[in-house]
């Protein structure tokens, strides 16, 4: 009890009583001692003849990278055009599934499609008994709409675009195809979490008042909700493909098209005037990445 | 004609919302329902037009009883209800005229809705609509630039354009300063008037709804506990409605000689 009465009769109050405070104390100290344990292994394991080395190296190899090998900018041109195209491509693809994902995935949209009987008997007991402790709800009312849409979310959202393209240059073969999917499925994922939490932020009265005048699903859908999450719809937009077109220039690291190719190639053979170059190139492409995307969010807002 | 049979509504928390209520509406007739915050009111007009599915008990429009409709008829039934609400509820990032059309949703195919090709005859019924309610040059004007006063004229505009038999107001006045919620009440009731319609408002202001309503319905717990004239509550009624007050002021008759002007 934060308040209570002290020995003189005076009423006196704390944030918290001595347990929470005893119990705050011991978890600050927890995460002290676990930090220091983590420091001494990580400091055990290292080669300190390497890290005191590490200043010399750096500064041998970037004396090696300058200056750039400034004619090597005209193979470049082709790698790069491909790279801003892979990430375009991949956030169109991305949001033109994303969109329906997030209207599945957000509980004030997503259908309440009940489950079948038999299919209901099918399902273990133990399945049935952790839904309801997770939801609250028995299965059966929360449908199966939902939780397939989510699990689309959180399937693709949950690995990496490089390991995406690392998997998909295996089943595809190597080149931008490879990349532009991988860039596709792992940004369904971001897209449609973002835009299925904006869905579920609406405010509800708009869509009573579109509902009261006998509109359908549909046109509800068109007049009560779309005009409340196009903003967030834009700003997802081009935040993704800000993140993509960063991503997109390592995609090549694994064979999946793009400048990353280049990279890897000059890094294999330690030509470092042109890895300086593809360097500066992939800086620039990014900041031109960012301030298009800056000056768009700033319209929308 | 409105009629209400032992409408019930039991949300799932167990909370008794309506009980029993039984209300008629005649044509042309506008009512205020009063009482506390959490007797109902709002749950009331929602159990008409079934934004609020009741528990049990019949709403009836005109002979159709909307409690037992389909997906569809529901549909169709809502067209006839117009309702305006506390907050206005406008789609605030679409401009006035597309919210003022948005009250033909239910009788035009979703294309043409999706497009924002309305027939000829909705456009013009509704730049008559925002004549009539003075806002015909803010037409084009996004929902979220206007005033609270200019937003409920556009959510009334909104209710009319569906060419209702009956309009649901919810608190129209909540959120407008006094001399706004005098105009927007004298427009709702004149509007009643012009087109015979009749009319439920859910109201907190007491003296307000005296000012303009031939008829009163106090709501208590879920329970309609006085129906009558503005002239017929008493302190005594306030008192059942409210709970202990001083009311001799609240129910002192107030001239309404302020002057019409802009919102």
């Amino acid at each position: 009890m934060p308040s209570k009465i002290n020995a003189n009769n005076v009423k006196t109050w704390q944030v918290r009583d001595r347990n929470g405070q005893l119990f705050r104390w011991a978890l600050w100290m927890g995460a002290a001692i676990l930090f220091y344990i983590s420091w001494m292994r990580i400091s055990d394991q290292t080669t300190w003849y390497f890290f005191f080395d590490a200043p010399r190296i750096a500064a041998d190899i970037g004396g090696r990278a300058f200056p750039p090998r400034w004619e090597y900018i005209f193979s470049l041109g082709k790698p790069i055009w491909d790279t801003f195209n892979i990430a375009t491509l991949g956030t169109i693809i991305a949001l033109t599934i994303a969109v329906p994902v997030a209207f599945l995935a957000a509980r004030n949209t997503s259908p309440k499609l009940p489950l079948h009987p038999i299919i209901v008997r099918l399902i273990p007991r133990f399945i049935h008994n952790f839904v309801k402790k997770v939801t609250g709800q028995d299965m059966v009312s929360v449908g199966i709409v939902r939780p397939l849409a989510l699990l689309v979310i959180v399937s693709t959202r949950s690995i990496n675009s490089l390991i995406w393209a690392l998997l998909l240059v295996s089943i595809v073969g190597p080149g931008v195809f490879a990349g532009l999917l991988a860039i596709s499925i792992r940004s369904i994922g971001f897209c449609a979490k973002l835009l299925y939490e904006a869905i579920e932020e609406i405010d509800e009265h708009q869509v009573e008042a579109v509902k009261a005048t006998g509109a359908s699903g549909w046109q509800v859908m068109v007049y009560g909700i779309v005009p409340q999450i196009l903003p967030a719809f834009a700003g997802i937009a081009v935040f993704r493909w800000d993140i993509n077109i960063r991503e997109s220039t390592v995609l090549g690291l694994v064979g999946a098209g793009g400048i990353g190719l280049q990279l890897q190639g000059s890094l294999n053979i330690l030509a470092w005037p042109q890895v300086s170059l593809i360097l500066g190139v992939i800086l620039i492409a990014v900041i031109i990445g960012e301030f298009i995307s800056a000056k768009v969010r700033a319209a929308i807002i | 004609m409105l009629k209400l049979e032992k409408l019930t509504k039991v949300y799932k928390t167990g909370d008794k919302a309506l009980s029993d209520v039984d209300l008629e509406v005649p044509k042309g007739q506008v009512i205020a329902l009063i009482g506390p915050s959490g007797a109902g009111k709002s749950t009331l007009i929602r159990c008409v037009n079934r934004l609020v599915t009741p528990t049990s008990g019949k709403a009836i429009l005109d002979g159709v009883d909307i409690t037992s409709l389909g997906a569809g008829g529901l549909r169709r039934e809502r067209r006839r209800m117009g309702m305006i609400f506390q907050e206005y509820a406008l789609v605030e990032r679409l401009s006035v005229m597309e919210n003022v059309l948005s009250g033909r949703l239910g009788y035009v195919g979703f294309w043409r809705s999706f497009l924002r090709k309305f027939p000829q005859s909705d456009v013009d019924e509704a730049y008559r609509l925002l004549d009539r309610v003075g806002l015909l040059h803010m037409a084009d004007k996004r929902a979220d630039e206007l005033s609270g006063g200019q937003r409920q004229r556009v959510g009334i505009a909104r209710a009319l354009i569906q060419n209702p038999a009956v309009l649901l107001v919810d608190e129209p006045t909540a959120s407008l300063d006094p001399k706004t919620s005098r105009q927007i009440m004298r427009l709702i009731c004149e509007l009643c008037e012009e087109r015979g319609l009749a009319a439920i408002i859910n109201i907190h202001d007491v003296n307000l709804a005296m000012m303009f309503v031939q008829r009163v319905v106090g709501l208590e717990t879920g329970r309609i506990i006085f129906d009558g004239t503005p002239k017929q509550l008493t302190p005594d009624v306030l008192t059942s409605i409210y709970g202990e007050e001083d009311w001799e002021a609240t129910i002192e008759t107030v001239d309404d000689d302020d002057e019409e002007g802009e919102t």
